[in-house]
């Protein structure tokens, strides 16, 4: 075999081997999406999300689980929305660079590499026993927003860091104090951006079911939660409960359930990269 | 040439960059409603010296001035001095044409926006005026709600400047305000500039020795960061004092 020869073969090999790499991925999720949509999908009625739990798998339904999740995402929202981009704005925008920026800026980064299950115990230390909301939405919310918070400050900083430096001149020459340019020309640019990851960090919220244990969440609820201090479920602890059952008939609600879950974290992943494209297209420098 | 009044003076101005010694003992008095240029070869001072004039160099860490900039014969370093305030008088255009992706509208009067106006007929009387100033008003009438970004660059630059007039400045800065623009929308800058030094004191840095020439009168040759010569533009471009200008204004080096 010539040189020549050796390299197209190794091109053609890599190739292939490249096809395989990102072939994988897709393929173990297209098998257990079949795999889960084959048991679950039939078990999908309206009864199935309507319902409140039972002792019975036949009548058992997710209302107070995907309920619960509604609260959870909105809540979570709320709180961690207006603090991660506050604290990413700051630490881009005003902070000088000394050595507690650079300390703050590190342990951010490290925030986001701590295992959820501590942001459970921490969220029970202090959201359940010394704030003393128990087990209540309100803890898991703000258990949740910890966990986000991390991911949202570094997509805003991230977001932010794209817009140009000549558009903050340009209003600073105006006149403009740093507040203003921000919030008149600094955050409009990089809003698609950051909403980008302020949904990407829900949607991961949206799937925690181990912070939630921790804290205390329940995983039979038999009424709707009507306000932020009542006890709750989310969806994947009702995952998570089912699958630990020895019925067969569990299993298949905990498939059903799986497939809603699959589908909200979809639709927020959705409207993540709409939002993206969409805001994409109308800034261009 | 004593007894005249200037509208922007430096006096033994030094400026730093941490510790790059960028503008050293300038000294120089602007006129008002004349074109100063500002030239000289790239990293010479001439941006970092027009850009302490409205104290845009504040947001960079590190750097910091001594001596004093006056402005109508006030220290624009003082403590007293608001940053804000000396904007509105001091304006600024860019390199590079920097429109807001906003409307063309909202870009002519963002100046007055943010200092709380919100009368909408002297907004739209501000905008059509500021436009007319810049001969971009019959280009754009029909527009005014569609995005300055679908602008050509010139028209982008001349909105820019529209913009800076929009608050009333009595000094405007141009950072070589057509080096990203084609000859023909350089020329009606150039035409604009000359324009507007009716009204408007004028500092301009350009890398391009012909349009000092045309549009200014005065030129100030820059290098390393040292005033080397400032005199009448014409002056200077028939019989400069020094040699390096020499050298500079007839292409020797640069």
């Amino acid at each position: 075999m010539t040189n020549a020869e050796k390299n197209r073969l190794k091109d053609k090999a890599f190739q292939v081997f490249g096809v395989f790499c990102t072939f994988i991925g897709l393929v173990i999720l297209a098998i257990f999406l079949i795999d889960i949509l084959i048991e679950g999908l039939a078990r999908i009625d309206w009864d199935f999300i309507t319902s409140l739990p039972s002792r019975r798998a036949s009548r058992a339904g997710i209302l107070t689980a995907w309920a619960g999740t509604l609260w959870i995402l909105v809540l979570t929202s709320v709180i961690a929305f207006p603090l991660g981009i506050a604290a990413g704005v700051y630490l881009e925008e005003y902070s000088k660079k000394t050595r507690l920026a650079n300390f703050l800026e590190v342990n951010i980064a490290n925030l986001a590499g701590v295992p959820s299950i501590i942001y459970g115990l921490l969220g029970m230390e202090m959201f359940g026993r010394v704030m003393g909301l128990g087990g209540s939405i309100l803890a898991g919310a703000l258990t949740l927003s910890l966990l986000v918070l991390p991911i949202i400050i570094v997509t805003t900083r991230e977001a932010i860091k794209a817009v140009p430096r000549s558009i903050r001149d340009a209003s600073y020459a105006l006149g403009a104090s740093k507040w203003q340019t921000t919030w008149n020309q600094v955050l409009p640019a990089s809003f698609g951006g950051i909403l980008t990851g302020v949904i990407l960090a829900l949607s991961r919220a949206v799937g925690e079911a181990a912070p939630l244990i921790v804290i205390g969440a329940l995983a039979y609820v038999p009424f709707v939660p009507t306000s932020p201090t009542d006890e709750f479920t989310v969806l994947p602890i009702q995952i998570f409960n089912w699958t630990s059952r020895p019925q067969a008939d569990f299993l298949v609600n905990a498939a059903a359930a799986i497939i809603i879950l699959l589908l909200i974290t979809f639709i927020l992943n959705g409207i993540a990269v709409y939002l993206r494209n969409k805001w994409q297209k109308r800034v261009k420098w | 040439m004593s007894k005249k009044n200037y509208k922007l003076e430096a006096k033994d101005l030094n400026a730093y960059y941490g510790s790059f010694h960028a503008l050293k003992n300038i000294n120089i008095a602007m006129e008002e409603k004349a074109v100063t240029a500002f030239i000289g070869p790239s990293g010479c001072g001439k941006s970092t010296f027009l850009r302490t004039l409205n104290r845009m160099n504040d947001y960079i860490e590190g750097f910091r001035v001594e001596g004093d900039i006056l402005l109508d014969g006030r220290d624009i370093y003082a403590k007293d001095v608001r940053v804000d305030e000396l904007r509105k008088e001091v304006g600024m255009v860019f390199q590079k044409p920097n429109p807001f992706p906003k409307t063309i509208f909202e870009n002519v009067v963002y100046g007055l926006k943010i200092q709380g106006l919100k009368d909408k007929r002297v907004l739209a009387e501000t905008a059509e005026k500021s436009l007319r100033q810049t001969a971009l008003w019959d280009e754009v009438k029909d527009k005014l709600d569609k995005s300055a970004l679908a602008l050509s660059g010139g028209q982008q630059q001349r909105l820019c400047i529209a913009r800076a007039l929009a608050i009333s400045p009595s000094v405007i800065l141009m950072d070589e305000p057509t080096s990203a623009l084609d000859p023909i929308s350089t020329a009606k800058i150039e035409e604009l500039i000359f324009k507007l030094k009716n009204d408007y004191t004028i500092v301009i840095v350009t890398h391009n020795m012909q349009q000092a020439g045309r549009v200014s009168d005065y030129t100030a040759f820059f290098y390393m960061g040292e005033l080397v010569e400032f005199a009448k533009t014409r002056t200077m471009f028939t019989s400069p004092k020094h040699e390096r200008t020499q050298n500079y204004i007839t292409g020797r080096f640069g």
